[in-house]
Parts: structure tokens; C-alpha cells; sequence
């Protein structure tokens, strides 16, 4: 007797910016079914069995590449695996070459990495398979984001007029932009804060507020995305030293402290440790890290699960 | 206007419900190491009016009660216009060596059956299972299917429509079944 629901409107998960809130809701909705898949004693679910997924990570990843393989291999599909390291790329071969090779045996979707920005919206001019961004150069990291928000939205309720800082790199980050279009999309206030090399000019249009003190954004946010400094995407010295940003922009114990309300903590991984958090922070009670991690399963499986359900032929 | 034709009123719907719960007690006595799981959405209503009347009135002491959710096992998923939409499943037990009395509303095509015993699955291996309908539509299976218990028996044609409606959720604020002539008329 089930009913069916709305349908996802795009085919494609390109970034938060083409997706609508009623989107995101729906995606919510269903990853809150996977996580009940995924706390029974077999956490396998045959709805794509008939499906083959191909993962192309033309950057280097272990939480994405893991939390999408784990989502997929829970939704029985079968899944193939690349990486950039070892491919034929090294010998010149095209990223349209490559990408329809593989689909040329019969892949049925396609969760891509890829340093450039742009590079999943080109392919997907080109090609029939759904794809995924899996974050895209500096671009967006949409699955990222809806997990952000997802689990933000565990702790706090609905995002509707909550507040939620990303401080940190925001310049060089994918996830901060994603996070920055799905909040806002769930009618929450955004603000960036970091120092004001690694926030991007603009980035008022976007309807965001800046701030460059770390606590004043603090004592502001209910919720605190804290990014890590992207030192591989950095071609010049956006700031003194490591010391000098971690006594500015690392959040700590004694600072949370003294703030004297319960923050929401959150980090997108890998955690520099000791840089823009210390480990009694990203340890504390407040930390939902790893929350995050395990809400990343259940929010892939939902987009895996609901793009499939479009793309029948 | 209804265009459906009730088949079932209130009076003979009470009287085909403690039919059945008093068929599981002859079958099952005291229930022990036996539980009852409702299919969602359709079986959810029923088991739980079932597990009620055999608790509240029939001098049960115990039975181990859950609700399946099986979207995510179904067999036509990528084959409707439509994502389907899950429901909750609340089984706080396993099934390992237990007898399982599955409960569904309508028996028709057979196939929600099939997957709600893959899922049953994923839950332990029952030492057997049964299945109890409120409606059987004997002559559409797709599957081969039975159940062990059936509540009525309807010989309708392909086109047209069973609906079982709870006195909880209906408009009618009634426990009925009723016969449409055409699926198109009931939503």
C-alpha cells in the first residue's frame, strides 16, 4: 500500500544549487529510513541489486570513497572502483575517453571526484548515466553538505532560523559552498568566518554574513562547521604561520568554555589536530564528527536510492 | 460521492476479526516463542487490532508484536513512475527459531509477500512462518503464494479495487471493506 512520493528534480546530483528544499526534505526523509537499515542486525537492503555504480576519484579521498562504496554495497548494487593513481590517465587518455570506457560496460551510475571545478557538470553533457558529485576541485561537495545539514538537523530540529558558522578556509573549500547553498536553503543563517585571506571576496552576494573574530561568531552560532586549512590547494601564503592561525582561528576548550552555551561541533575530517581544533574539542560531548560520518552512509544511500528510482529507462 | 460498494460493513468486520484471533489461538494456544509482524502499511492496522483484541480480550498474556517495513526490499522499485516512500519499522526482537504470523490487509498479487519474507529474513530464521489476510483476492497472483488464514475471500476482476478502511483513519469513521470498479476512482 505504499503511496510513492515526490520524485527528485534533477537526475544528476551536480551540487546543492540545483536541488530544491523540498529535495533536500526528501533526501532527508529517506536517509532517516537508511539509518534504521543501518542499525538492524543486517544492514543490507536489496533495492539496487540490479544496478552497477562505478566510483571515480581522480583526487585522492578516504571518507567519501568509503562512505560511498559502503552505501552502495548496502544497497546490494555492484560497484566498481577507480582511482587516479593507477589508470591509464597517466598515459593521456582524456576524462571523456575514460569515463566512457567504463560506461561502455554497462555502468549504470557515477560517483565522480575530480580537482577540476565543473568536471561532473561537463560529463554530464555527455553522457546517460546519473552521476554524483563526490566534490569537484573547489567547488561543491554536495553529499557533504547534506549530511552537515542532516545532522545538524538531528541535534537542533528543524534549521529554519538556526544559526550555523563555517569558519576556517573557506576559500579554497567545496564543502563550505555546498553548506553555505543547503542551509540556506532550509532557512538557516549562515556566517563565515576566518581570516580575511581565505574568505573569498564576494561571498556577501551569496547572502552570507562575515565576521572575522572567532569568538563573537561563536557567542552567534548555535551550530560550528570548522574547516580544515586546505594547505594542497594553496599556491601562496594566505597567512603568517600554522601557530599564528591556530591562536586566532583554532577553537578550543577554554574559549568554548567561556562562552557558556552548548554549541553544536562539527568538522567535515580529516581533523588537523592542534590546528583549527584540539583534540578536547573534537573529542568533547558537543563534537557530532563522528555522528557525521555515520549519518554520511545513510545520506548516500538516500541520494543513491532516489536518483536510481529516476533512472529507469 | 462513493462510488465504492462496501462489502464488509462494521458489524461483519468486528465478527471476521475475532474469527481469526480465536483460529490463532487454536493454532498457536498461549503464543509462546510465536510473534506477530504487521507488513506496513496495509498490515500495520490490522495486526495491531489483532494483537489488541487478543491481549485486551481474549486473555493473552504476552505475544512479541513488530511492524515490517519492506520498501526497500520490493521487487518493483525502478519499475513505477515514483520513488517509494518507506515506512517505520519497529521490530525489537529477532525471529531466530520463533514462529512469525505475518499480517497483511489485502492478499493479491502475492509479490508484497515475497518481499516481506526476504526481510523477514534479515531479522533471524524463523522456525516457520504463517501468513494471515484480512482479504484474499484469490484468481491475481503473480506469485505462489497462500495464506493461512483469511479473513474474506473476493474473486474481483484485475481492473478493480480493494480498500480496507480503519475506523481510526476513515472518513467514514468506520471498519469496512469495499469493492471499487476501477483503482482511477479511489484516490
Amino acid at each position: 500500500m505504499n503511496t510513492g512520493t515526490q520524485n527528485l528534480s534533477t537526475k544528476h546530483l551536480l551540487g546543492i544549487k540545483d536541488l530544491t528544499s523540498e529535495d533536500i526534505r526528501l533526501i532527508f526523509q529517506t536517509a532517516s529510513s537508511f539509518k534504521d537499515v543501518l542499525n538492524r542486525p543486517i544492514k543490507k537492503v536489496p533495492s539496487l541489486r540490479d544496478l552497477t555504480i562505478a566510483n571515480l576519484f581522480f583526487e585522492n579521498s578516504t571518507r567519501t570513497r568509503i562512505s560511498f562504496e559502503l552505501a552502495e554495497k548496502r544497497l546490494s548494487a555492484d560497484v566498481v572502483n577507480f582511482s587516479a593513481s593507477s589508470s591509464s590517465l597517466k598515459k593521456g587518455e582524456t576524462l571523456l575517453d575514460t569515463v566512457n570506457n567504463i560506461l561502455s560496460m554497462k555502468v549504470d551510475m557515477v560517483v565522480m571526484r575530480h580537482p577540476a571545478p565543473g568536471a561532473c557538470q561537463f560529463l554530464s553533457k555527455h553522457i546517460d548515466a546519473n552521476i554524483i558529485n563526490a566534490g569537484d576541485g573547489t567547488h561543491e561537495h554536495p553529499t557533504q553538505a547534506l549530511l552537515d545539514a542532516f545532522s545538524i538537523q538531528e541535534q537542533l530540529g528543524d534549521l529554519e532560523g538556526k544559526k550555523v558558522a563555517i569558519f576556517g578556509d573557506i576559500l579554497h573549500s567545496r564543502v563550505a559552498l555546498s553548506n553555505i547553498f543547503c542551509l540556506q536553503k532550509l532557512g538557516a543563517k549562515v556566517r563565515v568566518c576566518g581570516p580575511p585571506t581565505l574568505i573569498p571576496k564576494h561571498i556577501t552576494k551569496l547572502g552570507v554574513e562575515v565576521d572575522y573574530d572567532l569568538r563573537r561568531t561563536l557567542e552567534w552560532c548555535d551550530a560550528a562547521n570548522i574547516l580544515r586549512i586546505q594547505l594542497e590547494r594553496q599556491d601562496i601564503k594566505y597567512f603568517p604561520s600554522l601557530r599564528e592561525y591556530s591562536q586566532y582561528f583554532g577553537v578550543n576548550r577554554e574559549l568554548l568554555d567561556s562562552i557558556g552555551k552548548p554549541i553544536v561541533i562539527m568538522h567535515p575530517g580529516p581533523i588537523n589536530r592542534g590546528v583549527e581544533i584540539t583534540s578536547d574539542v573534537a573529542d568533547s560531548a558537543h563534537s557530532i564528527i563522528l555522528q557525521q560520518v555515520e549519518n554520511g552512509v545513510a545520506v548516500r544511500m538516500a541520494v543513491l536510492y532516489l536518483l536510481a528510482a529516476l533512472g529507469k529507462a | 460521492m462513493e462510488k465504492g460498494r462496501i462489502i464488509v460493513s462494521q458489524a461483519h468486520f468486528a465478527l471476521i476479526i475475532d474469527r481469526l484471533c480465536h483460529q490463532l489461538i487454536e493454532e498457536y494456544d498461549d503464543f509462546a516463542d510465536t510473534c506477530i509482524v504487521g507488513i506496513q502499511r496495509g498490515g500495520a492496522p490490522l495486526s495491531e487490532r489483532i494483537y489488541r483484541h487478543l491481549i485486551d480480550n481474549l486473555g493473552i498474556d504476552h505475544i512479541d508484536y513488530g511492524k515490517l517495513d519492506i520498501t526497500f526490499y520490493r521487487d518493483d522499485f525502478r519499475r513505477t513512475e515514483k520513488p517509494l516512500e518507506a515506512s517505520v519499522t519497529e521490530m525489537d526482537f529477532i525471529v531466530e527459531n520463533k514462529k512469525v504470523i505475518l499480517m497483511d490487509d489485502v492478499l493479491y498479487t502475492g509479490r508484497t509477500i515475497q518481499s516481506a519474507l526476504t526481510a523477514l529474513n534479515h531479522y533471524g530464521r524463523p522456525d516457520r512462518a504463517d501468513l494471515l489476510v484480512l482479504v484474499d483476492r484469490r484468481f491475481n497472483r503473480h506469485v505462489p503464494i497462500q495464506a493461512t488464514f483469511t479473513g474474506i475471500r473476493v474473486d474481483a476482476l484485475e481492473r478493480e479495487y480493494v480498500k480496507v478502511e480503519w475506523a481510526k483513519y476513515a472518513e467514514s469513521g468506520e471498519d469496512r471493506i469495499l469493492l471499487f470498479p476501477d483503482k482511477k476512482e479511489v484516490y
